[in-house]
């Protein structure tokens, strides 16, 4: 099952490549994992899809929770959470296309962020299934070039992750 | 107080009471090495390669329970160093390593002597750290040691850049440091403990498992009240030979790939098995699909969550300090006026001794070869069980495992989870400096010996008094011994030819050499070697074993516990 794992790290130099070097060593499988530091400069928050029977998921986040940097995980597939991803995708915009895109792009809730008089830049963001469906959309050879952060989570209502 | 970066790493060494470094001096630890000469707070043991200062270290911190520490100095240094951190990280040894790293601008440019000593470390560490600054040493060196001797205790590296260790800054040597991002859980969940006693009380085929974790949280006197308190059996793992006394009639022996007979069946017939922070691993359990069919209910006791449920699902998890659980499980029992039933204890127990009678670990006493497993037998009888016994890998640590009885905690002293070959000899030595006076025994093979063979140097220059042990078979036993099992004989690359003379090796270092080759002259020669006239000196006995002994019983790698082969 698909599960989305959210947790507090401290902003070390080498913390990324603990948990990433975790993930290899215990062959786990990483789907998708993004990082930035929060509001309180000495935290990360790290957001990480990740595939794996219950078994699996529960040494997941055992795993993590061992390792000294790490300050707290939850698994947010447990409860209520809502996930956005970002996706940048520059297009064809030529000819008939131009219309076509920019058509495409409003139906998606799309903003077109630069524009030459060959190319569209659209930013999108949602859930990840949302982006998939953007793409499919589109007419395969127009997509000229595409860039996803992953996905970033957080719980719905009273869930917080804070220290 | 300004001091500089290497006086502080010396005067942290000292503020932890750290009695001894095993190190390898090098460019970039020289600041380190000049402050070193300067002071006499500990003593530093000069081993002749690094991988032996850290198993040294380890053997040290076996033995005493403390931490131990290791000094390397960059690039090889640090490498040669890392089969020695993972050896400890496997069996959770609490060890400090500190490295040293080129100096700060240099990191990055391919330097001589570089080496990404925390990023090469990462997976076989419990943590570790770059110092980037003079005035970080010293918390990060308290932190260190906070984390590799608490919770699961574990290696942790601190790497420090030359011109760090060069450069002055504030030295004020923090009594205790916090982190909250690591908090330890030691108590055990009394909910929990109550749960696993009320099913303790009620089991009809109960067993209990101990493994490192016992000695490890000093429990060994809580497990004996506890199993002799309920009239249990217990087995042990290879790793926590001497938490239970070896000698007690409730003993059923080490469990495992080449555990008793009757460990392995009462674990796999059990209908209440107690976990006693031991891990389930692969050598222990055997196939865990397997195992699980035996369908008992299981109390896992460990220190490390991650341990729990990791390889076979559990009934009742217990996360806590062994020593802590079992003293709140002790007190329970004890304040209950339930007994497990004794009708059912009494037919469990016959029929462990049905599998007692076995016996899978006799041998021929009438070879006109020396049995290895008599070496070892004698060797108990004239140490009369109070040796440090501390093995190699191979067969031979399987009969000093199986024929060595060890009553009491911290006597065996061998690479479980790694298997590193050539950790005998070293992780003596710092058994021995733990022990000045007490007798350390190697139990080696001449594989594995000459793994770290150049410690014999470092054992005269220290005066280090081993009973080395060579069972020599002229084979790489163990793997002879799957060769011929699962390899249809074909014996690729086991046998050592060329052996060196080794009478002549011990003498060229300046120690006793010996060499045993018929059954009749084991007794005098181990008598001798263990004697009052040789206490000052270390010995090196050579004995000439039967090449085709193999180690019995045995589960065949994947099979079930109850699938042994006996003889």
């Amino acid at each position: 099952m698909r599960h989305i794992i959210s947790l507090l790290m401290e902003n070390e130099s080498g913390a990324l490549s603990r948990v990433a070097g975790l993930f290899s060593a215990r062959a786990y499988n990483i789907e998708s994992l993004t990082v930035a530091p929060t509001e309180d400069a000495t935290l990360s928050r790290m957001t990480i899809v990740t595939r794996g029977s219950d078994d699996v998921i529960e040494q997941i986040t055992k795993q993590l929770n061992k390792l000294i940097d790490v300050v707290k995980v939850i698994d947010l597939s447990e409860g209520g959470h809502i996930e956005r991803e970002l996706m940048l995708v520059k297009v064809r915009a030529e000819g008939e296309l131009r219309e076509e895109m920019k058509r495409m792009s409003d139906i998606f809730r799309g903003r077109i962020i630069d524009v030459t008089d060959k190319t569209y830049t659209i930013e999108l963001t949602g859930a990840g299934y949302k982006l998939d469906a953007f793409l499919e959309a589109l007419d395969k050879d127009a997509i000229l070039e595409t860039v996803r952060t992953g996905a970033s989570g957080i719980g719905r209502g009273d869930r917080i992750l804070k220290v | 107080m300004e001091l500089t970066g290497a006086e502080i790493v010396v005067r942290c060494l000292a503020e932890e009471g750290v009695e001894f470094v095993f190190g390898y001096p090098g460019g970039a630890v020289l600041n380190i090495y000049d402050e070193i000469y300067k002071q006499s707070k500990f003593k530093h043991v000069l081993v002749r390669h690094e991988q032996a200062a850290v198993h040294a270290a380890d053997g040290y911190a076996r033995a005493s329970g403390r931490v131990g520490v290791a000094l390397v100095t960059s690039g090889p240094g640090a490498t040669n160093a890392v089969t020695g951190i993972a050896t400890a990280y496997m069996d959770s040894i609490p060890m400090v390593v500190i490295s040293g790293q080129v100096p700060t601008p240099a990191i990055g440019m391919d330097a001589f002597q570089e080496v990404d000593m925390v990023g090469i470390t990462r997976p076989c560490v419990k943590h570790n750290f770059l110092v980037k600054d003079a005035k970080d040493i010293a918390v990060t060196l308290k932190k260190a040691f906070y984390i590799a001797s608490t919770g699961r205790p574990g290696p942790v590296v601190v790497d420090i850049p030359k011109d760090v260790t060069q450069l002055k800054a504030e030295f004020d040597y923090p009594k205790s440091v916090k982190l909250r991002s690591y908090n330890p859980t030691t108590k055990g969940h009394t909910g929990q403990i109550k749960r696993a006693v009320q099913m303790l009380l009620e089991a009809k085929r109960p067993m209990i498992y101990t493994g490192g974790g016992a000695v490890q949280s000093n429990a060994a006197a809580e497990l004996t009240q506890l199993v002799r308190l309920l009239g249990f059996p217990c087995t042990s793992t290879l790793m926590g030979l001497g938490g239970y006394p070896a000698t007690d009639p409730q003993f059923l022996g080490m469990l495992g790939m080449h555990g008793t007979y009757e460990a392995n069946m009462a674990m796999q017939h059990s209908d209440v098995l107690v976990a006693v922070g031991a891990r389930f691993d692969d050598r222990v359990i055997g196939n865990p699909e397997h195992f699980e069919q035996g369908g008992r209910k299981i109390i896992h006791i460990d220190i490390d969550p991650a341990s729990i449920a990791k390889r076979v699902k559990v009934d009742v998890p217990i996360v806590g300090n062994v020593r802590d659980v079992l003293k709140e499980m002790i007190k329970l029992i004890q304040a209950s006026k339930e007994r497990p039933e004794p009708s059912a204890l009494k037919t469990w127990w016959t029929q462990i001794e049905l599998w007692r009678a076995q016996n899978p670990l006799r041998y021929d006493h009438d070879s006109e070869l020396i049995k290895p497993q008599y070496v070892i037998e004698k060797m108990y009888e004239i140490t009369k069980g109070d040796a440090i016994v501390c093995s190699d890998v191979g067969q031979h640590q399987m009969w000093a495992a199986q024929f060595y009885k060890f009553d009491k905690p911290r006597r065996w002293i061998n690479s479980g989870g790694l298997g590193t070959m050539g950790f005998g000899m070293p992780a003596a030595m710092g058994a021995q400096l733990a022990n000045p006076g007490g007798t350390v025994a190697c139990v080696t093979g001449e594989g594995s010996i000459q793994m770290n063979i150049q410690e014999l140097s470092t054992c005269k220059q220290f005066n280090l008094p081993l009973k080395i042990i060579l069972l020599n078979n002229r084979y790489l036993g163990m793997v002879r011994q799957w060769q011929e099992f699962f390899y249809g004989e074909r014996y690729s690359q086991s046998y050592m030819e060329a052996l060196p003379d080794f009478i002549k090796l011990a003498e060229a270092y300046g120690h006793v050499g010996m060499t045993i080759e018929k059954p009749g002259d084991v007794e005098g020669a181990l008598k001798e070697a263990f004697g009052p006239s040789l206490k000052e000196r270390l010995v090196f006995m050579n004995f000439i074993t039967d090449q085709t002994e193999n180690v019995f019983p045995m589960i065949p790698a994947g099979k079930g516990l109850n699938e042994m082969i006996l003889v």
